[in-house]
């Protein structure tokens, strides 16, 4: 049992993994603050669920169709997107989260309240898995492909094109970047890899309410995104791995561990703003330092192949852009 | 270069702009070909809004803008600088936490921008020469991996035009590139524009700076209070008693 109840908690780390990375190419790449990813990991989860059960298709027909669906429900609910801008567009996603909600709540099509129930378990040639170690393979499969895109998305023109919109959004017309296009194609990306998130989710757990979508969950992510180091490759992942197993492992202290884990939110947010792996923070600068000592006599600037043009003109550089600037080039 | 003969590069047509009650230009009509020309006039001229005009960020109240024979405003800035007209900012606008050699990249990714190809991978043999290439033509070499908003004013003032440079236009719209600048810094400035010129560049720049103007520029527009009120060689145009009179006062 003791076997089991790891690998669940595993099971829905994997799962948490792949959400928060993939809030991270909507709000990390593209800078698109979102409080409504819980939305597009529901929709995922109810899509694939009705393909299922109302359907009878078998599971991996299920996963593409929440992967399609969500990603082109995305598309739609990510046009709010193109007329406001950060904190209005906050609060649009948040409503965006509650009209989704409320939409599985009372439409009956979604189950209404008693949500869906019976979800059948993935089975692949006959061979029914739910939970288990097959089960733990496929959820984080899944979020090494959710980690290569991301990561191959940072390496491509439109990656770079997600740091001008991010940055700066009329600097980034100047250099030809349609700013609304890539909004879209961010919303569009980001949610497409929740809807496989949310279909696992739904096969792992068997039912489906719609209490588990709501707003609060969408904090959880951007909290994990912003914890681990926005706009990383790696960050998402630690944000998402400590603060998914933190309420397991703080089970001792009971009822305070929520309290715990609020104040671990609020002293990294005070103290380590970019984030427990961002690329200012004091571990990832650690963490750099440990595994690449610098050529002798250079601090950190190994790297830099070029020095200014003379010592008396150069002006105080950092060159850790070069190694370790945000995603763009590693 | 499709431009045809007689055909102005850029044409501005009685274009007027309003904001509510005020009318910061009201049917100014300007041609340039290829020249460095000058856009000069006092604060509140409206000079800033006619480059935002013409590269899309604004759209005129009244008015055309003909761009190579082509009628362009109504089109959104990232079609512009497609269509070959890049600009700078009189706010520097850098991509600052991006390196400085990121920065031109993204100058330089602008035709793939449109397509599928905005998902391919952006380094390159050619994209990487390409861009140190304008880093070297604009003396930025030595920074390439600096962290854009690590440079000083003066090299971002530089790194925003090698940006617009990296987009490959045949026009270039300068919003006080020598502003903060110091006197060296606004001659090295000058020389960069005359090789872009010679490249075979168009240039229209607005100044502040009198002497950086009439010393770098072949033509000279003034803008006053939303019109234009001479135009000219430097000479001509500081000689101009209507000019004289919009920067000091005049006398009566």
């Amino acid at each position: 049992m003791f076997g089991g109840y790891i690998i669940s908690v595993a099971i829905f780390v994997g799962i948490w993994v792949t959400l928060a990375l993939s809030l991270n190419i909507l709000t990390g790449y593209a800078g698109q603050v979102s409080l409504g990813h819980a939305a597009f990991f529901g929709i995922g989860a109810y899509t694939s669920a009705i393909l299922s059960l109302k359907y009878g298709l078998p599971f991996w027909v299920d996963f593409l169709g929440a992967i399609v669906v969500t990603g082109l429900i995305g598309m739609v609910l990510g046009l709010p997107s193109l007329r406001v801008r950060h904190d209005f567009l906050v609060l649009a996603t948040m409503g965006i989260n509650f009209v989704v909600v409320a939409v599985f709540k009372y439409v009956d099509f979604f189950g209404g309240a008693m949500g869906l129930i019976n979800i059948p378990a993935p089975s692949i040639l006959g061979y029914s898995f739910r939970g288990g170690l097959p089960y733990l393979s496929l959820v984080w499969a899944f979020a090494a492909f959710t980690w290569l895109v991301s990561w191959y998305v940072s390496k491509t023109w439109a990656g770079l094109a997600f740091h001008t919109v991010r940055i700066d959004e009329e600097a980034a017309a100047a250099v030809g970047v349609s700013v609304p296009r890539f909004k879209v194609y961010a919303f569009v990306i980001s949610s497409a890899l929740a809807g496989g998130a949310g279909c696992l989710y739904g096969h792992f757990i068997g039912s489906l309410f719609p209490d588990t979508f709501v707003f609060v969950e969408s904090i959880v992510v951007l909290s994990m995104v912003i914890f681990g180091g926005i706009g990383t490759l790696r960050g998402p992942i630690l944000g998402a791995i400590i603060l998914k197993a933190a309420p397991e492992l703080l089970r001792f202290v009971q009822d305070y561990r929520f309290t715990i884990y609020g104040a671990l939110l609020v002293l990294m947010m005070l103290f380590q703003p970019m984030g427990l792996l961002g690329d200012d923070s004091f571990l990832w600068r650690s963490l750099t330092r440990l595994f690449s000592p610098p050529a002798r006599g250079e601090p950190r600037g190994g790297e830099a192949e070029e020095q200014g043009p003379d010592g008396s003109t150069e002006p105080a550089l950092t060159y850790r852009g070069a190694r370790h600037s945000s995603l763009s080039k590693e | 270069m499709s431009q045809q003969l007689g055909t102005p590069l850029l044409e501005v047509q009685r274009v007027s702009k309003r904001f509510g009650g005020l009318e910061a230009l009201r049917e100014v009509s300007l041609q340039t070909e290829r020249e460095i020309l000058g856009l000069i006039g006092p604060n509140g001229a409206g000079k800033t809004t006619l480059f935002n005009i013409i590269s899309g960020f604004l759209p005129p109240s009244s008015g055309q803008v003909y761009y190579d024979g082509r009628l362009i405003h109504g089109h959104r800035p990232h079609q512009i600088v497609e269509m070959g007209i890049a600009r700078t900012f009189q706010i520097v606008k850098p991509f600052g936490s991006l390196t400085v050699m990121e920065n031109v990249l993204s100058g330089y990714g602008m035709p793939y921008y449109p397509s599928w190809r905005a998902f391919v991978r952006r380094f390159t043999p050619s994209s990487e020469s390409v861009t140190r290439d304008i880093l070297e033509r604009t003396g930025l070499s030595a920074w390439a991996e600096a962290k854009a908003s690590s440079l000083p004013i003066g090299l971002q003032r530089r790194l925003e035009i090698a940006r617009a440079l990296a987009t490959g236009p045949q026009m270039l719209l300068l919003d006080e590139p020598a502003a903060g600048l110091t006197a060296q810094e606004a001659e090295e400035l000058a020389t960069l524009i005359r090789q872009l010129y010679e490249q075979g560049i168009s240039l229209i720049v607005i100044e502040h700076n009198m002497a950086f103007a009439m010393s770098l520029c072949q033509r000279i527009v003034v803008l006053a209070q939303g019109q234009v009120i001479a135009e000219g060689t430097p000479a001509e145009v500081q000689s101009n008693p209507a000019v004289i009179g919009a920067y000091l006062g005049s006398e009566t």
